[in-house]
């Protein structure tokens, strides 16, 4: 099981609140989307999940408080892609998705020939078996991004918290990229919670949405609930008209008057 | 596990490609390189010494006394002292690299060498002959004066420029180093007794080494390198983003500090016998990122093998260029890793370690 519950959950960083007194449930397997305004406390509340910043209330995963966890078994349970993951210079694309083994690894993050396994399942899962030995400096940005995937879907997390996904991509290969984070929830069962920008993809590949505002959840829902042209326009700040397409989810268009 | 569909026909070989490692050819010439330099450190010196006599004094043949006793009690202490300070030097700016990500991590620049020697010349000055639970407090006290040194650079070169910097920490360094130094200089200047015994500390005894001061070292540079040598994966994780390392579960704080103490403990014992000797920690390790790859697992274990080969074969040059004068080997180091140093600053692939 992999189900997520916020009871009240606060964040603040050097005493300004950033997320505050927040509850949330993610059942086990579902995708929730983030939205809302930049700095409404979207990375945060994933940051707060990784047990990456500390926060006052309390969140269960799988049942079990984070807190009680140590941080090997958080990494068991939590995979992160980060917004714009470090990619050092260098390093080759099956060495990075090694690292996503840290956490079933001892100290010292020696690997067995199972893990190496795993990797080459990973890579092969991701296409990415041309690109094993090629240094990270010199992919594009979509192979950056599938690299990134594969490092997280190797640490064999049930629950995976992403950033951003398709922040730098033009829009096929944020369609690509969604696309294969929606297949690889299905096939390995994960829960997904992702902070999104872009409100129309949030709504197609999102089961539910969680409009966040100041830190404080503003709604929660499908995107034909949340997706609303008044809701967009007094928490955005923007005039967009919003379309239910038959079939093939919501769009949110802006419109210039 | 993952449920995988693969098509049969595109089913790649069964190991994966770009897995890190260390290839045995490479091992194999670092091993080389150094039984070379150390073939060249022994035969080297003012007494021509034949390969025989070296061959046969160390299978205990009938040789020479005079020059049995040259090879015993000078010329093999010297080199395999220059193999240990070589290689922990090499290994610890390695290590410092990993650790605070930065290209420009050597142990003397961040002022390590300069903390030995004050913490030395103050044992020295103010408390000589003591020792705690048996142990001489001279090396103690420059194990403490090299940690308060490369504490001091990190957290200023974190308070005014950010990690972000590659030339703030070492900036920081420097200025540490120069703090550091002004003190020592002061203390030596005004306890005139000890000056003798602070002077042969500062500027290194491998011209006089012998076995003792082998062994005073020995158990310091083993728990170095030894330690630094367990954690070389993990410098490679350490290369990723931190909140993407502290997601992974890798005890981030615990690695970084038993790494740097590691590094300062090897840095500190071999500044005792080796004086000020520079670079070293950038030169060996940058030349094997260039020429044999980037991971530590790699840059760790080579480290040591081509740093000891690296010294023995400056301080062979540092008895030759101006026989029957020497050098001192800083000078020889200095001279080729400044250049060096100022390479891999230029070189924007190593500000992106």
């Amino acid at each position: 099981m992999s189900d997520i519950v916020l009871a009240g959950v606060s964040v603040a960083y050097d005493g300004e609140p950033v997320v505050r007194d927040l509850d949330l449930t993610v059942a086990s397997g579902e995708w929730l989307a983030l939205i809302g305004p930049n700095g409404a406390g979207k990375t945060t509340i994933l940051r707060a999940i990784a047990r990456l910043v500390s926060f006052r209330g309390e969140i269960r995963i799988g049942g079990r408080a984070v807190t009680e966890l140590s941080s090997r078994d958080v990494a068991r349970k939590v995979a992160v892609l980060v917004q714009e993951p470090q990619m050092p210079a260098g390093m080759t694309v099956a060495q990075y998705v090694l690292l996503g083994r840290a956490p079933h690894l001892g100290y010292l993050g020696k690997e067995s020939s199972r893990d190496r396994r795993i990797v080459r399942d990973v890579v092969r899962r991701l296409a990415l078996e041309e690109l094993a030995s090629r240094p990270l400096d010199r992919l594009s940005g979509g192979e950056r991004q599938r690299a990134a995937i594969a490092r997280a879907l190797a640490q064999q997390a049930p629950v995976l918290l992403i950033d951003e996904p398709t922040s730098s991509l033009d829009v096929g290969r944020q369609q690509s990229v969604l696309e294969l984070i929606d297949q690889l929830r299905k096939e390995q069962e994960l829960t997904v919670i992702a902070a999104m920008h872009e409100l129309t993809l949030a709504g197609q590949y999102a089961d539910r949405l969680a409009l966040l505002v100041g830190g404080r959840l503003a709604a929660i829902g499908s995107a034909a609930e949340v997706l609303t042209e008044p809701a967009i326009a007094e928490h955005y700040r923007a005039q967009v008209k919003v379309i239910q397409m038959n079939g093939s989810g919501t769009a949110v268009v802006p419109v210039r008057n | 596990m993952l449920s995988i569909k693969v098509d049969a026909a595109a089913v790649p070989p069964a190991v994966l490609a770009g897995m890190p490692r260390l290839r045995w050819g490479w091992a194999g010439a670092g091993l080389l390189a150094l039984a070379a330099s150390c073939g060249v450190g022994v035969l080297v010196g003012p007494v021509h010494i034949g390969v025989g006599t070296v061959v046969q004094t160390l299978v205990g043949g009938a040789v020479d006394p005079g020059q049995a006793n040259i090879l015993w009690s000078l010329r093999f202490p010297r080199v395999v002292l220059g193999v240990l300070v070589g290689g922990t030097l090499a290994i610890a700016g390695a290590a410092y690299q990993g650790v605070f990500r930065n290209p420009l991590a050597d142990p003397y620049l961040l002022g390590a060498a300069a903390g030995a020697n004050l913490g030395a010349t103050l044992a020295i000055a103010f408390a000589p002959g003591t020792s705690v639970l048996g142990v001489n407090v001279v090396p103690l006290a420059a194990f403490v004066g090299a940690g308060a040194a490369v504490s001091g650079a990190y957290a200023l070169g974190r308070s005014v420029t950010g990690l972000r910097s590659a030339t703030g920490l070492i900036l920081a360094g420097v200025a540490i180093a120069a703090f550091f130094n002004s003190i020592q200089s002061y203390v030596q200047q005004t306890q005139t007794s000890s000056i003798r015994q602070v002077y042969s500390w500062i500027l290194g005894r491998l011209v006089t080494a012998g076995w003792d001061d082998v062994l005073l070292i020995l158990p310091y540079v083993l728990l170095s390198v030894v330690a630094i040598y367990l954690h070389r994966r993990l410098l490679d994780a350490l290369t990723l983003g931190e909140d993407e390392v502290t997601s992974l579960g890798i005890p981030v704080r615990r690695v970084r500090l038993i790494v740097v103490v590691a590094a300062t403990l090897g840095t500190a014992a071999v500044v005792a016998v080796g004086g000020t000797i520079a670079f070293v920690g950038i030169i060996v390790p940058h030349t094997i990122r260039l020429l044999v790859g980037r991971s530590y697992r790699v840059v760790i274990p080579l480290s040591v093998l081509f740093g000891a080969a690296f010294l023995v074969l400056a301080d062979a040059a540092a008895r030759t260029v101006v026989a029957p004068a020497e050098l001192p080997i800083g000078v020889i180091t200095a001279f080729l890793g400044a250049p060096f140093f100022i390479a891999v600053m230029r070189s924007t692939r190593a500000a992106a370690l």
